[in-house]
Order: C-alpha cells, then sequence, then structure tokens
C-alpha cells in the first residue's frame, strides 16, 4: 500500500515538474521518509530521483523551444555551487524561524505572480 | 549577471531548506528577469539537471544514495512529466501563472505547518 502510495506521489511529482519548472524533491523527500528513509537517504535519493525527472522534462522542453540554455548553465552551476555553502549555514542557523520566514515570502512572490498574470495583457 | 545572481539564491535556500531550487528559480525568472513562465519552467529544469548530479555525487560519497527507491518515485514521475510538459504548452500563459501562485502557496503553508 506504502509503494502505491510513493508511486501516486511519483506521478504528482512529475505533473509539478512538468506545469511549474521544479524538480519534484518537494514531494520526494517526505514520501522517501514515510518508506522508512533517514533525513540524509531521503535527500540524497530524492536528487537521484530528481534526474530522470528533469532528463525527460527538459527533453520534452526543448522539443516545444522552450528551453534557454546558456541560462540553465548559468543558474545550474552557480547553485550547485552556492548550495555546498548553504549546507555549511544551513548547521549554524536554527532552521524553525528562517523556514517561517521564507514561507512568508513565498505568499509576497504568489501574490505578485498573480498579480501580474491578472494585469499582464497577454 | 541576473542569472549568476538567481543560481546564488537557488542553491543557498534549497539547501537551507530542502526545497528544490525550482521554488526559487521561477519566481526569480518571472519577476526579476521577466521571463515568460514556459520558458522560466523549462530551462529551471535543465539547470535543476545540473545541480541534481552534483548532489546526488556528494550524497553518494556519503552512502546516502538507495538508488531502489529513487526508481520508486522518480521513474513514474519522468512518466508523468512528459504529459504534465504537453499539457503546460497548451495552457493560456496566464493560467500557468496563477495556478503557479496557488502552488507557491501550497508550499509556503507547508513549510509553516511543516
Amino acid at each position: 500500500m506504502t509503494y502505491v502510495l510513493a508511486i501516486a506521489l511519483g506521478l504528482v511529482a512529475g505533473v509539478l515538474a512538468g506545469m511549474f519548472g521544479v524538480g519534484g524533491g518537494i514531494l520526494f523527500v517526505p514520501t522517501l521518509v514515510v518508506l522508512g528513509l533517514g533525513p540524509h537517504e531521503a535527500t540524497g535519493t530524492s536528487l537521484l530521483a530528481i534526474v530522470p525527472t528533469v532528463v525527460v522534462g527538459t527533453w520534452r522542453q526543448s522539443s516545444y523551444g522552450n528551453v534557454r540554455w546558456r541560462g540553465a548553465l548559468v543558474i545550474g552551476v552557480v547553485a550547485a555551487a552556492a548550495a555546498q555553502g548553504g549546507v555549511a549555514l544551513a548547521e549554524a542557523l536554527s532552521d524553525a524561524t528562517l523556514r517561517k520566514l521564507f514561507a512568508g515570502l513565498l505568499v509576497l512572490v504568489a501574490a505578485q505572480i498573480a498579480w501580474r498574470a491578472r494585469h499582464a495583457d497577454r | 549577471m541576473r542569472l549568476v545572481l538567481i543560481g546564488l539564491v537557488a542553491g543557498f535556500f534549497s539547501a537551507l531548506f530542502g526545497v528544490g531550487g525550482g521554488v526559487v528559480i521561477v519566481p526569480l525568472l518571472l519577476l526579476f528577469c521577466g521571463w515568460q513562465a514556459r520558458a522560466a519552467a523549462a530551462t529551471s529544469l535543465a539547470a535543476i539537471g545540473i545541480t541534481a548530479v552534483s548532489g546526488v555525487i556528494a550524497y553518494t560519497l556519503h552512502g546516502d544514495v538507495r538508488v531502489g527507491y529513487a526508481a520508486l518515485v522518480g521513474v513514474p514521475a519522468a512518466v508523468s512529466v512528459a504529459g504534465a510538459t504537453a499539457l503546460q504548452q497548451r495552457l493560456r500563459i496566464h493560467t500557468i501563472e496563477l495556478l503557479f501562485a496557488a502552488f507557491l502557496l501550497g508550499v509556503a503553508v507547508w513549510l509553516f505547518v511543516k
């Protein structure tokens, strides 16, 4: 039953990846934790699960001409390097407060995107 | 230059909060660079590919990658992402953006209660 749920959540993660350009880790990590993996194992395993998801997603998106390769290369390489610094800092800071601040920031960003979508004449 | 900044913020926040880089990359490409939703989502996926491979290498060295479990969730996702991409291509831009705003709200709520 848990495995059926994991496959179903995998399918949902792929829909989020195709629709919104996120990797799916936001669903993979909690799913893997439910399956019994520890937090580090869940993160590492989620990253591996993201690879086939984004490879297929990028391949399909590129067939529609939507991928800007130079931008992807710059963002991806810089983000991979910055993640190393983020991990070091994550261990130094208490994360509950930061997480709530980030959640608040996302609400503002969501409102801004919705406003733009309503008012842009496209 | 803006793209370098986006990469920095995305890598930093994803490590800090355990959210994928996409939750950061896509809004910044939309609002900070003025890209439209399809190009932002597509380019974000390609960028995440690079960070994910780099992360997999690091976690593999620590023995924290379980290939079978990755396939259990990753293979279904790789199947449905193709259909979702085709659907996204048919939706109007502002529909995609409104749905994305709703998704971000959901992420915010989840981060808040987690």
